[in-house]
């Protein structure tokens, strides 16, 4: 149990720093998706399941979903599609 | 100045921190409503989930504020996000693996997005984290065929007839010589899906507030001002 949590609080700690020292967004946003994720799995082991569903759908799924769409209406994205719009946009 | 500031706000976040740790004795805290609620709970209200009984029995007005900010919030959102002339932006088609996994996936979320809302005085869930999986179920087609057109209108009255529901059974229950949101229609049995009176029904209100409201949310961040 103390190892579990351990891990965890270990795993949001580095995800967390991870978000301060990627370069690319879209990364950055994804670490910040998984440390939402370990603080749900926390949740569900210190018996707030309801804390923990809101947690993961909320944390980890909705905030991060909006972050993304955000980056992508900012330009910030680096994959495929967004940039292959960027470039059409560039070219009107 | 401003490389001044930052350590100072550490420092006082840091102090603080100590002050609640050295305060904080976790399990030896009088939590004297919450025993109280623990105890009264289950008959009082109904539900056998005590998380909902505080949510929408005990602390009802709360629960309507929180849906008042999170419709300000989203209110702001697409006006800001209205703005900006009604040109959609031009996205790439999505791939075999998105298309077929959202038909496949679509079914499966509704499901779980209302078993979550129903059940939400029995197990844990609600109507909060079962809106967040139904708007996240509409928005999966958004992703998969970039073309298709959003229908804000029905969006908005689903929203509003939802949310003006929430509050109709708040003052159903004033009326009827109770307090302002007070559970409504008996109790029943613990445990059993008919139970908790009017506890279900305003769970599933919530969670189709909260699953239109956060869907055009993310329908107006897809799409570059699209029409109502």
């Amino acid at each position: 149990m103390i190892w579990i949590t351990g891990l965890l609080v270990v795993v949001m700690l580095l995800a967390a720093l991870a978000v301060i020292f990627f370069n690319n967004h879209v990364a950055a946003v994804a670490a910040a998706s998984v440390v939402s994720l370990a603080l749900s799995v926390l949740f569900l082991l210190l018996k707030a399941p309801d804390v923990a569903m809101t947690e993961a759908a909320v944390g980890a799924g909705l905030s991060s979903l909006i972050l993304a769409l955000a980056l992508r209406r900012l330009g910030l994205t680096q994959t495929g599609a967004a940039s292959a719009t960027d470039e059409r946009e560039k070219n009107r | 100045m401003r490389n001044l500031t930052s350590p100072l706000f550490a420092a006082g976040l840091a102090f603080f921190l100590l002050v609640v740790v050295a305060e904080f004795e976790p399990g030896a805290a009088p939590m004297v409503v919450g025993q109280a609620i623990l105890q009264e709970a289950p008959e009082t209200t109904g539900t056998a989930n005590i998380v909902t009984a505080v949510v929408l029995g005990y602390r009802g007005i709360d629960t309507l504020g929180e849906i008042a900010i999170l419709f300000t919030a989203s209110l702001v959102a697409g006006l800001v996000l209205e703005r900006r002339g009604g040109k959609r932006q031009a996205q790439a088609p999505a791939g075999n693996v998105l298309r077929i996994s959202t038909q496949l996936l679509f079914p499966l979320m509704l499901v779980i997005g209302f078993y979550i809302i129903l059940h939400g005085h029995l197990t844990p869930g609600g109507g909060f984290q079962g809106g967040v999986i139904l708007a996240a179920a509409f928005f999966l087609p958004l992703l998969a065929r970039p073309g298709i057109q959003v229908r804000h209108f029905g969006l908005a009255v689903t929203e509003g007839l939802a949310g003006s529901a929430f509050i109709v059974i708040g003052l159903i229950a004033l009326f009827q010589g109770g307090a302002f949101l007070q559970p409504l229609f008996g109790t029943g049995s613990p445990g059993q899906l008919l139970s908790a009176g009017s506890l279900p029904i305003l769970y599933l209100v919530l969670g189709l507030k909260v699953g239109a409201e956060l869907a055009g949310l993310l329908a107006h961040l897809v799409y570059e001002g699209s029409e109502t």
